[in-house]
């Protein structure tokens, strides 16, 4: 059986899986990491949503043998760790703040989206607009659309003040 | 609730039960269940008032936990923690975090000093354990309390020995029991020496609604900080050993059956697969990871069996229900009749988390873990599917990704209960979202009628005739009703089980003279389709198409339609939820053309929900480009004002409000499944069209006002009926057309190209590295 090396939330992570397999049932079903989602299997409703060398991708639609070993992916489990401090992510923080939550299971994907929107709308020099916020793909079928919209605003000041 | 003479037999007073030291090691409480307030068998019925005024379906449910005579019992622990399994199931409804509050208020604890767990099925609690029609906190609101206040009694009976005082002289503070010289201990120092030998029956009084610290105000999610970090577990989550992921090849038609499987040997044999077997269902295949299981799911070849509708369409099936629809009682009478017919199309009643269950099954016992709020129904289901008998087979209950009524049912789990009989080995069963929309449950489609009639300014008829599809209520709950029948108002026990929910659920609260409004299933099988009550089940097609005729005999009147409303509502709780929506949400403002403000009520689950949009169809917005996505009109302001009884949390209650307003609004605009030739043609989020951000308002607002109810009422679908219903008046009001087919685009040419019935299930793409951000 092909081996996989990359790094994950920080570590450097070996596998014994076939080339073929999709980075979520490697990080869920080899690992045990259980914070992405599956919630469709085809890169439409983002539950698994994830980073890759800093960057929003979801791990159901790429093979583990296109990952690099010196690829970096983080997981919800993994993002407090990417922030200053001891404490959680302040996006996470924004999450508690607006209690956006509600069955919680696409939340993970959520704030993984959210991060990475933030991020790339500051390297263009500016704010999140409501433009930006429609670009947001992630379904919650528990409906918290209009909290994750004020999250994320929240989170993007913490963001920006480095907490 | 209304008022009633005669408490139950646990009520000594007003505010005095009675409840239970049990006797033991470590000190726990208990109160009766059936300590909900007293159902209305004591009530008269009048004949002219619509049955839920004076009985609700929330009385129903209540009432059927009351017999049972069953103890739910509260722990505290060596350190001074409660513990409590709840004996329903949390979907993300909040109902963990309101109990938690709940036995946090009564007895002086901190809410994280409070442990709320799910219980497992609990046979001996007959059906009072079922987790529907928004009845949790109804039914467990006085339970829990009681047996809370039992415990911090007990506490302050031990402290008072410990100190050497008075127990009056005590005071109990965030779990910590002081005498007025300083002098103090812990609820866990407190809480063995309050054990007792033997179990005590105990009398105790609550405390008023006024001296709560805790309800009534906001209290963020007990769960919230797992949610965020990915620790929260859901099903397949869970580590169950050697519980190998499991996925299930279903056919092409509705409800086909495997016949046989052509290339069994070839399947084994693909990497990473350890089992393939038939089931009732479909073809089971367990694999070291679930994308092997999809790959294998692929690739099978089966013949497979026809299905339970292999040539109906949607059109099939609304000349049915039209056929099938009861008369109509009014003549049409010229000028004087506004008429309106209505079509509500089948929608996935599916959550984010997909059917999924752990079973292990061997040496003829069964394990189940999965998020079921019917438990001990699955547990018959199970036991019967397995053969074995029900005390055999353990049901655990999990914390489930959403539910909406979905879960009511058990399907996952009995299948991964008969994968693992087949396999000899556990099994993580999980649908693939592609069997959701296609061969789960949807929500019945229907057609309703309505006529009503206007003369000399005032509305004398209105009827609604609503012809459904066959609900599937095969859950536990209708034997329970069956057993009922005797104790309920009169006339109830003649209807069908839909019949009888259509009844205790439905109310027009309007002055209407002459309201009828009837449910009838013309093929009341429900084995056709799966069904299941989708949240708020009946109640949001049948206000849309109440509420938009509303509008129709407002125009008729010459009528503005908030002001039609004030005039004609009957109800003092839902003209104050209308009157605040106008106001917060500048009722009459001045709209561009192509927009325009809609405003809908609805009356139910003892309380009341008023919603305003405003919606904005100009062409520039309706035909605004989203990549794979369905956009059209766009709500750009929604304000739900709900009354909801007594609040327990009211971060809680406007949640859910904003949750069933996203349910509502895409019902009204964007989701459905399409039937065809026997086939749903969704398969996954990119066809189902539920909310998503491009869909959502820019501004949502909800205020929950201040109730004169002393109960709570529920709230986990109240939000539904009256969202829809606004959405509705808001597009007839921007287009000048009255929408009668529902969603809105259900006739649109299709926004995707159906995928593959066989193979059942879509290939997992490789391309993601294309799309990061």
């Amino acid at each position: 059986m092909p081996t996989h090396t990359f790094q994950l939330n920080g570590e450097t992570v070996t596998v014994d899986v076939e080339d073929d397999v999709r980075i979520l049932w490697v990080l869920r079903d080899v690992l045990g990491v259980t914070g992405p989602k599956y919630g469709c299997g085809i890169n439409v409703c983002k539950a698994c949503t994830s980073h890759i060398n800093g960057k929003a991708f979801n791990p159901c639609s790429v093979r583990v043998a296109d990952l690099d070993k010196n690829d970096e992916i983080t997981t919800i489990e993994g993002l407090a760790d990417t922030a200053p401090g001891d404490g959680l992510h302040p996006m996470q923080e924004a999450w508690l703040e607006h209690d956006v939550a509600q069955c919680g299971y696409c939340q993970p994907g959520q704030i993984m989206a959210a991060v990475a929107l933030v991020n790339k709308v500051r390297e263009e020099g500016r704010a999140i607009n409501e433009a930006d916020l429609d670009t947001i793909r992630n379904v919650c079928r528990c409906g918290t659309y209009s909290r994750i919209r004020e999250a994320i605003k929240t989170g993007q000041e913490a963001m920006a003040r480095g907490l | 609730m209304g008022t009633h003479n005669s408490d139950g037999p646990a009520r000594v007073s007003r505010r005095s039960f009675v409840g239970y030291v049990i006797g033991g090691a470590t000190l726990i409480t208990a109160a009766d269940l059936g300590l909900a307030p007293p159902a209305a068998n004591a009530l008269p019925v009048p004949s002219v008032p619509q049955v839920p005024e004076l009985y609700d379906l929330n009385d129903f449910l209540t009432h059927c936990a009351m017999p049972t005579s069953n103890l739910i019992a509260i722990e505290v622990d060596e350190k001074g923690h409660a513990h409590f399994a709840l004996p329903r199931m949390e979907v993300g409804q909040g109902i963990t975090t309101a109990v938690a509050m709940l036995i946090a208020d009564e007895l002086d604890l901190p809410v994280d000093h409070v442990h709320v767990t799910l219980a497992p099925a609990r046979p001996e609690l007959l059906f009072n354990q079922l987790t529907g029609g928004s009845n949790t906190i109804v039914s467990m609101y006085t339970p829990v309390r009681v047996a809370a206040a039992i415990a911090r009694k007990a506490l302050l009976e031990a402290a008072a020995i410990l100190l050497g005082g008075a127990v009056t002289q005590l005071t109990s503070k965030d779990g910590v029991i002081s005498l007025p010289d300083g002098s103090s201990v812990t609820y866990g120092e407190a809480a063995a020496k309050a054990a007792k030998p033997t179990t005590e029956k105990v009398e105790v009084e609550l405390k008023k609604t006024a001296d709560h610290q805790i309800v009534g105000k906001p209290h963020r999610r007990v769960d919230a900080r797992d949610a965020v970090t990915g620790k929260k577990q859901f099903a397949m989550d869970l580590d169950i050993p050697n519980a190998l992921p499991t996925m299930v090849c279903r056919a092409p038609e509705l409800n086909g059956t495997p016949e046989s499987i052509n290339n069994k040997i070839d399947v084994e044999t693909m990497p990473g697969v350890t089992h393939v077997a038939i089931i009732p269902t479909g073809v089971a295949v367990r694999a070291k990871t679930f994308g092997q299981c999809i790959d294998a799911v692929r690739a099978l070849d089966v013949t497979w069996n026809s299905g339970t509708v292999t040539t109906l369409s949607a059109k099939d099936i609304k000349a049915e229900l039209k056929a099938g629809q009861i008369p109509l009682a009014v003549p049409k009478i010229g000028a004087t009749s506004v008429d309106g017919e209505f079509t509500f199309h089948f929608r996935s009643g599916s959550a984010l988390e997909p059917n999924c269950a752990v079973a292990d099954v061997r040496d003829g016992k069964a394990t189940i873990w999965g998020g079921l709020k019917s438990p001990i129904d699955a547990q018959g289901r199970i036991a019967k599917a397995l053969g074995l008998p029900q005390t055999s087979v353990t049901v655990n209950v999990v914390q489930g990704g959403g539910s909406f009524g979905r879960k009511l049912f058990s399907d996952a789990a009995v299948e991964a209960a008969h994968a693992s009989k087949a396999f000899g080995a556990p099994v993580k069963l999980m649908w693939h979202r592609a069997d959701e929309p296609r061969q789960g449950r949807v929500h019945p489609m229907a057609v309703s009628r309505i006529r009503a009639t206007v003369l000399a300014g005032s509305v004398l008829t209105f009827e609604q005739r609503h012809a459904s599809v066959a609900t599937d209520f095969t859950h536990g709950l209708g034997e329970r009703l069956t057993a009922e029948a005797a104790a309920l108002p009169t006339g109830l026990s003649n209807l069908t089980f839909s019949e009888s929910i259509f009844l205790l659920s439905q109310e027009l609260p309007y002055n209407f003279g002459v309201i009828t409004q009837l449910l009838n299933e013309p093929k009341p099988a429900v084995d056709r389709f799966n069904t299941s009550s989708v949240r708020n089940i009946y109640s949001p097609d049948v206000a849309t198409a109440s509420e938009l005729m509303v509008d129709q005999l407002a125009k008729k009147l010459k009528q503005d339609p908030v002001t039609f409303r004030r005039n004609y509502l009957k109800s003092k709780s839902v003209k104050r939820v209308l009157d605040r929506a106008a106001e917060l949400g500048d009722w009459g403002r001045s709209m561009p053309a192509g927009t325009a403000q809609g405003i809908a009520i609805h009356k139910e689950y003892k309380g009341a929900t008023a919603v305003l949009v405003e919606i904005d169809c100009r062409p520039e917005t309706v035909n605004r480009k989203v990549r794979d996505a369905v956009t059209g009109p766009r709500v750009t302001k929604a304000v739900v004002v709900a009354d909801v009884g007594l609040v327990i949390n009211p971060a809680g209650v406007k949640a859910q409000m904003m949750g069933g307003f996203s349910d509502g609004m895409c019902q009204a605009l964007t989701y459905s499944n399409h039937l065809v030739d026997g086939q749903f043609l969704e398969a996954s989020w990119d066809n189902s069209a539920y909310t998503r951000q491009w869909n959502t308002p820019f501004e949502f607002e909800c205020e929950v006002i201040e109730s004169h109810g002393n109960q709570p009422g529920g709230v986990g679908e109240a939000g539904v009926a009256a969202s829809m219903a606004a959405v509705a008046c808001a597009y007839a009001r921007a287009t000048g057309k009255m929408p009668t087919e529902f969603p809105i685009n259900f006739h649109d040419p299709l926004h995707f190209e159906p995928k593959s019935f066989v193979p059942s299930v879509p290939e997992s793409p490789t391309d993601g590295l294309a799309y990061t951000f």
